[in-house]
């Protein structure tokens, strides 16, 4: 089976606001996707029913061909757009703590990429800096051999060279069996690294394609496709 | 130096530049690939990508698969002496329709490069 995610008629609402209204996306295995829509589209709300954080309230959403649950959560690494580490643990305990919850995470990877990053394993993260902290959670969840990333706005907090840095870790990672679904308004930034894009729209998917589909038949970038499709 | 632009598609421009290189030598003949996962890095581009540009080599004849070592550019001198003639033809042809914009036919084009 080659598909990773599957949505049909995929609904969430909030009260009477309707978040998602019929999401239908298939996603399959091996492909690095950008998730992009403008603020409010439904982004992270789909990201965090695939993660279970919400519960869906009609239609269907399935990981690896199961409900979204335990066993799902074991392949799904998911970065949220927020941090939640607890400031007064050191990396080192970070670390350790995943390795303990999760089952897929590499210590060996997580400290290798802490060393390229020039991270200090025993620094506590209430004494780094908000684009550190970004890194080690980004470290954290890329370190896990699983079979679906989400990257709920990845690079927004960081600066430009380690933007970089963390496109190559996220090419440099790169799995066949893998899907690593990217959220982010900073196309540009990122669109060479793209195999797909998904835009989103009110809760609607509006057009899934290659990157270099787009570039071939539109002759233009994903980021000035995006600039026209949602032109305020 | 990799340089990406937006408005084409990515796998054909490093379809470009990996000719390039081999053309100009900095990939010498018979010489071994870097990996995949390497030159994708290497390009900020995804695998994926790069690994269909390779593909596209391949059928071209200028990069052959050694099963499980790895990728090598073509021994073939001719081969490169072939696809080196048609970008230049391709170059020269685009330089003299730039030159007939301004005026200049195939023989003034010739006698100001004699002169140049």
């Amino acid at each position: 089976m080659n598909t990773i995610l599957e949505c049909k008629g995929l609904r969430k609402n909030y009260g009477p606001f309707e978040a998602l209204s019929g999401v239908e996306l298939n996603l399959d295995r091996g492909k690095i996707i950008g998730l992009l829509g403008p603020n409010g589209s439904g982004k992270t709300t789909l990201i965090k029913l695939a993660n279970g954080l919400l519960a869906k309230t009609d239609g269907e959403l399935k990981i690896a061909g199961m409900e979204v649950g335990i066993e799902t959560k074991k392949i799904v690494s998911y970065l949220p757009e927020r941090t939640y580490l607890n400031n007064w643990m050191k990396v080192s305990q970070i670390i350790a703590y995943f390795k303990d919850f999760y089952d897929n995470f590499s210590e060996a990877k997580a400290y290798d990429m802490l060393k390229r990053l020039d991270i200090d394993p025993s620094a506590k993260l209430s004494t780094l800096s908000k684009g550190t902290k970004e890194k080690v959670q980004l470290i954290l969840v890329m370190s896990r051999d699983a079979d679906l990333y989400f990257l709920d706005e990845p690079i927004a907090g960081v600066d430009p060279a380690a933007r970089d840095y963390i496109l190559n870790t996220i090419i440099t990672n790169y799995n066949p069996q893998a899907t690593i679904v990217i959220s982010t308004h900073l196309i540009s930034d990122i669109e060479q690294i793209l195999d797909e894009v998904v835009f989103i729209q009110k809760g609607k998917i509006v057009l899934h394609k290659t990157v270099d589909e787009i570039r071939s038949i539109e002759g233009k970038s994903v980021d000035a496709l995006f600039r026209e499709v949602f032109k305020c | 130096m990799w340089k990406i632009e937006g408005n084409r598609p990515v796998y054909t421009q490093l379809l470009e530049q990996i000719e390039n290189r081999i053309i100009s030598g900095e990939y010498p003949l018979g010489s071994k690939l870097p990996s995949v996962r390497e030159l994708a890095a290497e390009a900020a581009v995804n695998p994926n990508t790069m690994q269909k540009a390779l593909m596209e080599l391949e059928r071209n004849g200028l990069v052959y698969t050694q099963r499980t070592v790895g990728r090598y550019i073509t021994e073939d001198a001719e081969k490169l002496k072939e696809i080196k003639a048609n970008n230049a033809k391709e170059l020269i042809s685009e330089f003299l329709s730039k030159m007939k914009n301004i005026g200049l036919n195939k023989e003034d084009t010739i006698a100001l490069i004699e002169n140049f």
